[in-house]
């Protein structure tokens, strides 16, 4: 079943079993590691997936990066919403 | 030139496997078991990697099970925080295996099928019962809580069953499937004329994937490799070579791909003789066609040179003598035509005759169908 479009702030989400999200001191840079599948993700990412732990909701999320950055909430919403959902897709993240 | 580290090592840790799949992409001439690293220096090759700043650890083959030290090399690979990766085609598995890798530390199985159907499967990988006994692996492999990737390779007599063979990746339990048409190497480049799908047939597996990818998303990701004869663009083969993969063959010679060996003149340094970061940095093999320097028109001037890096230079070697040339399925190749006018001629002959590694040319097909 597609997943797309169909969850609410209130879902709480965390890395898939087997993904492994790091800090890679070498580089310097912040890598998550999956199956045959390695991303590197960007500051704004890396801020998101810190907070993907399984014990905030979608909401709190979205609060805390709106209230750090001083960003409009409903800007903030579309880019985690998509983000988190994309990587959902991707079996990165579960829901 | 600044080179940046290798991001994964694909550790070919044995050429020994009891299948004879026909596609084998692995050289004509095997590594024999005589020749092949021995534990010690597996282990300190796996500490060289991790220094060296590879984050995965690919233990592959020929059949890597067929090692009875997989098991401390995994371990200790997860030991140094590197991410393992298991690519077997199973048959050599029994349910403890699996519970004991996945206490060792292994993160992932990618599991090889040849077909959904046990007649097409066997006849492929040319052992008896294999398909029956890779359904009882895949069991285990989810019991033991290790994520899952089903490997499906397509060719002209299964591309009719992909999405049989979507279904059964989601039956099995698999988070991954790679829908892999088969890719000319090794001893599987004998055996192209038996193996090429038509275009329709790889028009039609395309939009069964694409619908099911769209329908399974969040279920099944699926990763899909076409058979590059009939793409446009040629793959970046290996992210481009000696960019982020580095392969080890069961000897112990560091290669750019698991190909490599078929390219002549190349030097292969031996982790025996020189420390991993030190080939990596310095191997005539890495530096030849590392980069862009050493590209041909028209990849030199191309947009995209620094998208497929010129594609693949043991395709260009196969197709047109020369690993230096661009890979001849690019569009912008002056060979492209012919090597499209190939796969159609060769899917479209439609023959029936193929060879078995260890058989002799007359040995085909029929003794297992």
């Amino acid at each position: 079943m597609n997943t797309q479009a169909m969850h609410g702030e209130g879902i709480k989400p965390r890395f898939a079993p087997h993904v492994r999200f790091k800090f890679d001191r070498r580089r310097g840079q912040w890598v998550v590691l999956a199956p045959e599948r390695l991303l590197l993700p960007d500051e704004n990412s890396v801020e998101i997936l810190q907070r993907c732990t399984g014990d905030a909701t979608l909401a709190d999320i979205i609060d805390q990066l709106s209230a750090e950055f001083d960003a409009p909430r409903g800007e903030i919403a579309g880019d985690v919403r998509a983000m988190v959902q994309d990587l959902a897709d991707k079996g990165i993240l579960s829901l | 030139m600044n080179i940046d580290p290798p991001l994964a090592l694909l550790a070919e840790i044995t050429h020994r496997c009891p299948m004879r799949c026909l596609y084998c992409s692995n050289p004509v001439n095997l590594e024999p078991a005589s020749r092949e690293l021995d534990t010690a220096t597996w282990l300190r090759v796996l500490d060289e990697a991790a220094d060296l700043g590879v984050y995965q650890v690919h233990f592959s083959g020929g059949e890597p099970t067929a090692r009875k030290d997989l098991g401390e090399l995994v371990q200790h690979a997860a030991e140094l925080d590197l991410y393992t990766n298991l690519i077997t085609s199973g048959v050599l598995l029994e349910s403890e295996d699996l519970f004991r890798l996945a206490d060792a530390g292994l993160e992932h199985v990618q599991l090889s099928f040849q077909d959904t159907d046990a007649a097409g499967g066997d006849r492929i990988g040319g052992l008896k019962d294999a398909h029956r006994r890779k359904l009882e692996v895949a069991g285990w492999v989810v019991d033991a809580g290790m994520a899952f990737t089903v490997n499906a390779v397509i060719h002209r007599h299964n591309a009719g069953r992909v999405g049989e063979m979507i279904e059964l990746a989601v039956e099995l339990g698999a988070g991954r499937l790679e829908v892999a048409s088969v890719q000319y190497y090794g001893w599987g480049l004998k055996n192209r004329a038996y193996l090429m799908p038509t275009e329709q047939q790889l028009d039609a597996v395309t939009e069964i994937v694409e619908a099911a990818r769209d329908r399974l998303a969040g279920v099944l990701t699926i990763d899909y490799v076409i058979p590059d004869y009939y793409a446009r663009r040629p793959k970046a083969c290996m992210g481009g070579w000696g960019r982020r993969f580095v392969n080890i063959d069961p000897s112990g010679r560091v290669l750019p791909c698991h190909a490599a060996t078929t390219i002549p003149g190349l030097t292969f340094d031996t982790v025996q003789d020189h420390a991993l970061e030190h080939i990596w940095q310095h191997s005539d093999a890495f530096n030849r066609f590392r980069g862009t320097e050493w590209m041909p028109e028209p990849c030199a001037s191309c947009d995209f040179r620094e998208v497929d890096w010129g594609g693949c230079r043991c395709q260009a070697m196969a197709l047109t003598g020369d690993a230096a040339q661009t890979d001849p399925v690019c569009s912008l190749s002056p060979l492209h035509e012919s090597v499209r006018a190939l796969a159609e001629r060769e899917a479209g002959a439609g023959t029936e005759t193929a060879v078995y590694r260890g058989a002799k040319k007359e040995s085909v097909l029929r003794d297992l169908s």
